[in-house]
C-alpha cells in the first residue's frame, strides 16, 4: 500500500508520465542544482591597498547561480585591501567583463573549451564598464533579471505571462530565496505555484504509453494521430572557430563579446505521432540551419572510399558543431529534445545551450 | 499560424511578417516623413550566421536640442543631422546655437522579438562627446505626455537592458501587453475585422511606441 501511495503522490505532484521515469527525472534535475564550479577569485592588481597582496578567494559557485551572489563570500576576503570609496562591483576572466545576468556555469561552458578547474577569475570593486556592462546593483538586480526571464520563459511556453503575474508577491520571493540558496526541495513545492505548462517529454511518454498515468496532467495532453508544436525557450551561445582544432586547448581565447553569437529566441520543437523523435540536433540545428549536416554524410557512407575528392572538399568548406554544452555536459547530439529540456533547464525554465562552431569557409 | 501574408489575429507577427513590415515602414517613413532621415534595414550578418533576412531597423543621430529647464517641446525636436551621407559626422559647430542649449543625440532601433512575437524599440541618449545619458536625463527630453504615461501606464514602461545584438546597454520599452494594444488598435480601426494587413503592421505599432519617446509618424503613413 505504502509503495502506490508513494508513486499516487509523485503522480499527483507532477501529474504526469510513468513512476520509473518520474524517479529518474528527479534525480537529473537534483544534479543539475547540485552543479557547482570552483573558483579562485583575485583582486584586480589596481584595487590592492595593502602589502602584502591578499590571497585569492576560493569559493564554490552553483551552476544555476549567478557572480553577484557571491559577493558576500568573496567580500570579507579583500575588505582589508581595498582603497577607500563606494564598490561597483564586476567580474572579469581574462580581461573579458563578465555578463552577471547569465548563470556562472553558462559563462563557464562558455568562456573555457577546456575546464580550468579551479576558474581563475578577477574581482574589482571599482571602474564599472558602464559602457559595456548594465548595470548591477546586487542582489535586486539578479532578481528582477530572474523574474523577468521566468515571465519571458511563461510566455514562450504558455502564450501569456499571466502565471507569474499572478503569483504572490510572497511566492515569487520565496521562488526567488530556493533559487538563491540551491534549495531544490522548496523550489519543488513552489513549482506547482508558478502553474507552467509541461512541455511533455517525448522519450517518457513513448515509454508508458500503456500507463493510465500517461494520461493526466500537463496543459499539452496531445491526442492520438495529431500534430502538437510546442514552443521552448532557449538561449544559445555561439562561439566560433576558423580553424579545425585538434584539442580544446588549443582553442583560441575570447577577447570580446562580439565573438559571441547570442540567440534568445524559441525552439519550435513539433511532435507528431509516428514521426521520428525530435533530438538536440534537430532543434540546434533549427535554430542554425548553416551548420545543418550534409544528408548524404549523415547516413553513414562509411563504405565508401574517402580520398581528396569533391566530398571532402565540401566538409572542408562546410560549417561543423564542434561542441554542445549544457550543464558542463557535452551533450551526445541524439538524445530526445523534450528530455534534455525537462532536465536541464535552468530554474527560470531556459535552456541555455553553449556551442562552440568551426565556422564555413566563404 | 497564418503565413507572412496577414497578421495573426492576437496582436502578434511572426519573423518573415517582420521583415515584410519593416521594408513598408521604411518606405512609407522615406516617403511621408521628410521631416525625418530614412529608417535603414541593418541585416543580422556575422560570422556564423548568414541571415540576410533578418535584421532590425536603425534611425540614428537623431538630435534633441533641449533647454536645461523644463522638458523639450515636441518642436524643438530639430533634426539637423546630415542624413544623406550617412558616414559623414555632424558638424557640431553649427548645431548647438544658443551655449544654454545641450545636444542629445539619439539613436532607435526597431528589434524583433522572437519570445514575445512583437517588435521592441531600443533607443539611447549620448551627448556631443559620445558620453551615455541616463534615463533620468532622457526622460527630460521625452515629451511631458509620455512622462505621465510612462508613470501610470502598465502597458509602457522603460528598462535597460542588453541590445540584443550590439553587446552595449541600451534602453528597451518593455513589450509585454503590445499584442494587447495593437489588437485594440486594429479592432478600432478596421471595419472589416480584427485583421491589419502586415504592410501596416509597423506603422500601426510605431504610431503608439514613437509618440511615447517623441517621434511622431503623419498621418499619411497609416494608410
Amino acid at each position: 500500500f505504502f509503495f502506490f501511495f508513494q508513486v499516487g503522490e509523485l503522480v499527483r505532484r507532477k501529474g504526469s508520465v510513468g513512476e520509473k521515469r518520474m524517479a529518474a527525472n528527479e534525480e537529473a534535475v537534483k544534479y543539475v542544482w547540485e552543479g557547482a564550479i570552483p573558483l579562485q577569485i583575485h583582486l584586480h592588481k589596481s584595487e590592492v591597498a595593502s602589502h602584502p597582496p591578499p590571497p585569492p578567494a576560493l569559493v564554490l559557485a552553483p551552476r544555476i547561480g549567478y557572480l553577484p551572489l557571491l559577493v558576500h563570500l568573496i567580500k570579507p576576503y579583500f575588505k582589508d585591501s581595498l582603497p577607500p570609496g563606494e564598490d561597483s562591483i564586476w567580474f572579469d576572466y581574462k580581461g573579458l567583463p563578465l555578463k552577471w545576468y547569465i548563470p556562472t556555469g553558462v559563462l563557464f561552458d562558455l568562456l573555457c573549451a577546456e575546464p580550468e578547474r579551479p576558474w581563475n577569475l578577477t574581482i574589482h570593486f571599482r571602474g564599472y564598464p558602464s559602457n559595456v556592462l548594465i548595470p548591477c546593483e546586487g542582489e535586486d538586480s539578479v532578481k528582477w533579471n530572474f523574474v523577468n526571464s521566468l515571465k519571458e520563459a511563461a510566455y514562450i511556453i504558455n502564450g501569456n505571462c499571466k502565471n507569474v503575474m499572478n503569483m504572490s508577491q510572497s511566492d515569487q520571493e520565496d521562488l526567488w530565496t530556493s533559487v538563491m540558496n540551491g534549495d531544490l526541495d522548496a523550489y519543488t513545492r513552489l513549482s506547482p505555484k508558478i502553474k507552467m505548462g509541461n512541455i511533455e517529454d517525448e522519450f517518457s511518454r513513448k515509454a508508458s504509453v500503456s500507463s493510465p498515468q500517461s494520461r493526466q496532467g500537463g496543459t499539452e495532453i496531445d491526442v492520438a494521430g495529431q500534430v502538437k508544436t510546442a514552443r521552448v525557450p532557449v538561449r544559445l551561445y555561439v562561439r566560433s572557430v576558423s580553424k579545425d582544432f585538434e584539442n580544446l586547448e588549443d582553442v583560441p581565447e575570447m577577447d570580446t563579446w562580439d565573438e559571441i553569437s547570442y540567440l534568445n529566441r524559441p525552439i519550435d520543437f513539433l511532435r507528431e505521432e509516428g514521426r521520428k523523435c525530435f533530438t538536440l540536433r534537430d532543434a540546434i540545428e533549427s535554430l542554425l540551419p548553416e551548420y545543418i549536416r550534409d544528408r548524404a554524410q549523415r547516413s553513414g557512407e562509411e563504405g565508401e572510399q574517402r580520398t581528396t575528392d569533391a566530398s571532402d572538399v565540401s566538409q572542408e568548406t562546410r560549417g561543423e558543431l564542434k561542441l554542445v554544452r549544457i550543464q558542463g555536459i557535452e551533450m551526445k547530439l541524439e538524445i530526445p529534445f523534450s528530455w534534455v529540456v525537462n532536465n536541464l533547464m535552468n530554474p527560470e525554465f531556459y535552456l541555455h545551450i553553449s556551442v562552440l562552431v568551426k565556422e564555413p569557409q566563404r | 499560424m497564418d503565413s507572412a501574408g496577414e497578421v495573426v489575429n492576437d496582436g502578434k507577427i511572426t519573423l518573415e511578417g517582420f521583415t515584410v513590415a519593416a521594408r513598408a515602414f521604411a518606405d512609407k517613413w522615406k516617403r511621408h516623413n521628410l521631416s525625418f532621415p530614412p529608417w535603414s534595414w541593418v541585416p543580422l550578418i556575422n560570422r556564423t550566421m548568414l541571415k540576410k533576412e533578418e535584421g532590425y531597423l536603425s534611425l540614428e543621430k537623431i538630435i534633441i536640442l533641449s533647454s536645461l529647464e523644463g522638458s523639450a517641446e515636441e518642436e524643438s525636436l530639430d533634426v539637423t543631422a546630415d542624413w544623406s551621407e550617412k558616414e559623414e559626422s555632424v558638424d557640431l559647430t553649427v548645431l548647438v546655437q544658443n551655449v544654454e542649449d545641450e545636444a542629445h543625440y539619439y539613436d532607435y532601433h526597431i528589434v524583433y522579438s522572437a519570445s514575445y512575437m512583437v517588435p521592441m524599440l531600443y533607443f539611447r541618449g549620448y551627448s556631443s562627446d559620445g558620453k551615455p545619458l541616463s534615463l533620468d536625463v532622457i526622460k527630460r527630453d521625452l515629451p511631458s505626455s509620455s512622462v505621465s504615461l510612462l508613470l501610470e501606464s502598465k502597458w509602457t514602461f522603460i528598462t535597460q537592458e542588453e541590445h540584443p545584438y550590439l553587446n552595449r546597454p541600451w534602453f528597451k520599452l518593455h513589450p509585454c501587453g503590445t499584442e494587447e494594444w495593437i489588437k485594440l488598435l486594429s479592432e478600432s480601426s478596421s471595419s472589416d475585422g480584427c485583421q491589419i494587413p502586415v504592410e501596416l503592421y509597423l506603422v500601426s505599432w510605431f504610431s503608439v511606441v514613437g509618440q511615447v519617446v517623441g517621434l511622431k509618424i503623419p498621418r499619411e503613413m497609416l494608410i
